[in-house]
Parts: structure tokens; C-alpha cells; sequence
């Protein structure tokens, strides 16, 4: 954990060596997700709810699902560019030190200027707060920190597949996409909204729906108790993506120098 | 003790011809071609010894370096090191090696070195008052002294290469492997690297591998070289044997390459 802490400090010298792009690349990340807002804004003026949900539910659920990937994105940075590290052969002298290497890759990458993405997740999580009355109790700010933490992990488990399939291959993973920035699209509507088909496939094969659905229905009072845990099983999507990147590690082979 | 037998080592490389329209081919069907690294290398390095490793482009150098240092599985063969396989036992193995790529920075950008120091003094867990001690005598030995306030950015290769230099030793390795640390240098900064890996050796028994195609360097540090070509190791004895005849080493070298169809 000091290690990491020292890694922290690291990126957060180099950014102060910079520090005009990085407010800009902050403003930006803050004006880009501002357009996920507007997109909510502008659907729910024509319609007063979408399957059942409000507007201020679905910002609730929109700014969780954005602060949950934008954790992921500034703490997991390392496996989404993954590929950049592989070709300037970082990662070669990640295997020369003498600690774990996700670890290393984790710490080689920490995205602070995502800080404006989360602040813009924040804005809309409490506005969602704010407008729908949902009555609140310690276990339901529990279960709302349980969310972030489930789908960060889920959203990680995303990169380090991305990560490890650069391990084979580096073409063609554009494809990946659809999980990372195509979920955060969809994420900002309960998954439900999809379809029955949808909501089982993001329930038992690719776990969106037990860090966002399930939750949220527990925060609305329409949900049993043990939702609020769901996102822990979540995290077991963890496990098969750290298989992979095992299996990716072995088959390494340097780039040339 | 550094022991290595009958490594193979092969890399699967994907060609084609240029222009658009075998890139589309290349799209559904690709080709691959067996490109043979290392084809049954066997060699022993004894403790506090220095060796230069040579060899032309592509002949295997970087390959056995990567293999040695735990970055690399080879297909075949074995590799102990201390009694320690590198693949197998990578961070046990890592604590007692020291890499330096010259062509590479282990240096992150834009900080100060010293921060940089600060981070491996972490990541390697040396306790405070080694990670001092060592300092100070590096700072002596490659003349850091004013450049580790320094960006990295902002540094001169030279300056650069000897802070790297530093970085590799600053957990007391045993064995320190140098992938071309005089690439790029000016006369003066090779020679303060020289005589540093000189004392090095001399003082405190670290074994040096070094890669290079300076002969100079070679001529410089090394009594003993290992010569790779193709894959295979071609000559394991004294520069004298490659030199002998010939006005300069690199005139020895270039007709030793010629006669091996290197």
C-alpha cells in the first residue's frame, strides 16, 4: 500500500509539471460526460419516464454507472493502454523488479485528469439524490459504496481482459470497446430497459446488471435486501479475467530492441 | 554462477509482401515464419566474472539477456542462476539482478531522478540506511552529484545513461546485465561508464554481462567474450583469438562475421 501511495505521488509530480493541460484535459473529461446529461435531459422532456423509471432515477443510476467507470478508468489506466506499455517496452522492465505485476501495471498508470469525469458523475449522482426521494438509511449509502466498489472491479476485469488479449495480439481491439465505453453508454438506463434477453445476459454471464440494476432497485425500495450485496458477486468476474492474464503473461514475448 | 543449457528460443513472426493488396490477404490468412532466436545455447559464468556478450543485429544477444533477466520463456533448455530458474522464480530471481537497457529509460520522465530513486528504493524494499549508503557511493562513483535534482527530461543522454546506471545498482545486485550502455555516448561519458563498470567489478565482485557492439568497450572491460550468431554460440574464449592477425579488433570482427556467413 506505501508502494502504491509512492506511485500516487509520482503521477501527481509529473502532472504538476503540467498543469495547464491538465486542467484542460480535466475540463474536457468534465464537458464530454456533460453530454451524457444533456442526452437524459433532452429524451426525458418528451418522456415523463422510461419502464417504470424517473428522471431523477435514471440520473442516479447514470451517475453511479459513470463514477464507477471513471475509477476504474483513472486506477486501471495501466491494462486499458495496455498495449503502449507492451510496445515501449515497459513492461519488460515490469518483469525485471521484484514485486507482483499487475500491481506494477496498476501503478504504472494513473489517469488524475479522469478526476473530471468523476466530478461530473458526482453532480449528477446527487442531483438524482436530491430529486427522488429516496429515504436514506447507513445501509443504503453501504450499499452505494459497494456499487462503486463492484463496478470498478467489473469494469477493471474489462481492461485486464483487453490487457491480456494484447499479450496475442495486437490487432482487431477496437472490438473491446463495446464492453468499456459501450456499456458506460448504455449504463446510463437501468439495464432493464433492454429487454428480458439483455437483463439475463448482463446478469449471469457479464455481470452490469448485478453492480447497477439490482442495487438500484434496492435504493428505490422496490428491490429484496440481498441486492444491496449483489455487486460482491460482481466482483467474481475478477477471477476468469486474472486466469487470462496468467495465461498471457506466459506467452510474453518482448518487443525488439 | 550463471548456467546455461541448450536454450532454444523461437519467435513466430508474421510476413508479408508490401503494398495494399497482400495487406488485405493478410487480413484472413496470415503466414508465419520460424524465426530461431536461440537454437541450443550453452554457457557457464562464474561469480565476479565480466563478459562481453557480441554478436551481429538479430543473432540473439537482446534474446539471452531477456531470457537471463526472467523477461523471457525459452521453449527448451535450462537456466539456473544462484539456483534459481529465472521464469520460474522471477521475483526471488529479480532481487539479485541489476538490468540496464540502453536504449530505454527506467527514469520516469518528468520528475526529478531523485524521485525516481525514491520509488525503486520501494519497489526493491531496501532499507533506509543500505539505500543511503549506496546512494551516496554512486553519486561519488558516476558524479551525480547536481544532476539528481534534475528532471529526467532535461537530462543529456550521458547524464542520463549514468543515472540509469545507478537506478540498476542501487539494491546491491549481483549480477548486472547491460544491454548497450555506451550507445549514443560521447567520448567522455563512455569513458567515465567504462571505468565505472571497472570498478564496479573490481570492488564489490559484481558480475557483469554487457552487450554491445563497441569493440572498444569490449576491449576496454572483458577478457572473455561469447560470440553468438544465428542462434548458436559461435566463439566462447579471449578477444585475442578474434583479433589476432588483424590491425584492429573490428577488422578481426568483421572477417570473423564474414567467414561464418553472418
Amino acid at each position: 500500500m506505501k508502494l502504491y501511495g509512492k506511485f500516487f505521488m509520482i503521477h501527481l509530480k509529473s502532472i504538476m509539471q503540467y498543469k495547464t493541460s491538465f486542467l484542460l484535459s480535466c475540463l474536457g473529461q468534465f464537458l464530454v460526460s456533460f453530454n451524457l446529461f444533456l442526452g437524459i435531459y433532452f429524451m426525458f422532456r418528451r418522456f415523463s419516464q422510461v419502464e417504470g423509471f424517473t428522471y431523477s432515477e435514471v440520473l442516479l443510476c447514470c451517475g453511479i454507472t459513470l463514477l464507477e467507470f471513471s475509477l476504474a478508468e483513472a486506477f486501471a489506466r495501466g491494462f486499458d493502454t495496455f498495449g503502449s506499455i507492451v510496445s515501449r517496452g515497459e513492461f519488460d522492465r515490469i518483469l525485471v523488479r521484484p514485486r507482483n505485476e499487475i500491481f506494477q501495471v496498476l501503478g504504472s498508470r494513473i489517469e488524475l485528469s479522469r478526476i473530471g469525469r468523476v466530478l461530473q458523475a458526482i453532480v449528477m449522482f446527487i442531483y438524482g439524490i436530491r430529486a427522488s426521494h429516496i429515504h436514506w438509511t447507513l445501509t443504503k449509502a453501504a450499499a452505494v459504496a459497494l456499487m462503486l466498489l463492484g463496478g470498478a472491479v467489473v469494469f477493471s476485469g474489462f481492461f485486464v481482459i483487453y490487457a491480456s488479449i494484447c499479450f496475442f495480439t495486437i490487432e482487431g481491439l477496437e472490438f473491446m470497446n463495446i464492453f468499456t465505453d459501450g456499456a458506460r453508454e448504455y449504463g446510463k438506463y437501468p439495464v432493464s430497459i433492454y429487454g428480458k434477453k439483455v437483463l439475463q445476459l448482463c446478469t449471469f454471464v457479464i455481470p452490469y446488471a448485478l453492480i447497477q440494476y439490482y442495487p438500484l432497485l434496492y435504493l428505490l425500495d422496490t428491490g429484496e435486501a440481498y441486492y444491496a450485496l449483489l455487486p460482491l458477486a460482481a466482483c467474481l468476474f475478477m477471477l476468469p479475467c486474472l486466469v487470462l492474464w496468467k495465461i498471457g503473461v506466459r506467452h510474453y514475448v518482448s518487443s525488439g530492441s | 554462477m550463471i548456467t546455461m543449457q541448450d536454450v532454444c528460443k523461437t519467435y513466430k513472426v508474421s510476413k508479408r509482401d508490401a503494398g495494399f493488396s497482400s495487406a488485405f490477404k493478410a487480413l484472413f490468412h496470415k503466414e508465419y515464419e520460424l524465426i530461431h532466436a536461440l537454437d541450443g545455447v550453452s554457457f557457464t559464468i562464474r561469480d565476479g566474472e565480466m563478459v562481453g556478450y557480441i554478436g551481429p543485429n538479430g543473432a540473439g544477444k537482446s534474446s539471452t539477456i531477456k531470457i537471463l533477466s526472467g523477461i523471457l520463456t525459452p521453449e527448451e533448455g535450462t537456466c539456473l542462476i544462484d539456483g534459481l530458474t529465472p521464469w520460474k522464480n522471477r521475483i526471488e530471481h529479480v532481487k539479485n539482478i541489476g538490468v540496464v537497457f540502453g536504449q530505454r529509460t527506467q527514469l520516469w520522465w518528468d520528475v526529478p531522478v531523485l524521485d525516481s530513486f525514491e520509488l525503486l528504493k520501494e519497489i526493491y524494499r531496501i532499507d533506509a540506511h543500505a539505500y543511503r549508503r549506496n546512494l551516496e557511493q554512486l553519486t561519488d562513483m558516476l558524479g551525480l552529484s547536481g544532476l539528481l535534482q534534475t528532471p529526467t527530461r532535461q537530462l543529456s543522454l550521458g547524464q542520463r545513461m549514468r543515472c540509469e546506471i545507478a537506478a540498476s545498482l542501487l539494491h546491491d545486485p549481483k549480477i548486472l546485465f547491460l544491454d548497450e550502455p555506451t550507445i549514443g555516448l560521447d567520448a567522455v561519458s563512455k569513458l567515465a561508464v567504462r571505468d565505472f563498470i571497472l570498478r564496479l567489478n573490481a570492488e564489490k565482485k559484481t558480475t557483469v554481462i554487457l552487450t554491445t557492439h563497441d569493440m572498444q568497450d569490449i576491449e576496454a572491460l572483458t577478457s572473455r567474450i561469447i560470440l553468438i550468431g544465428r542462434g548458436h554460440i559461435l566463439l566462447d574464449g579471449n578477444l585475442t583469438d578474434i583479433k589476432e592477425g588483424f590491425a584492429s579488433t573490428d577488422e578481426g570482427l568483421a572477417s570473423f562475421y564474414q567467414s561464418h556467413n553472418l
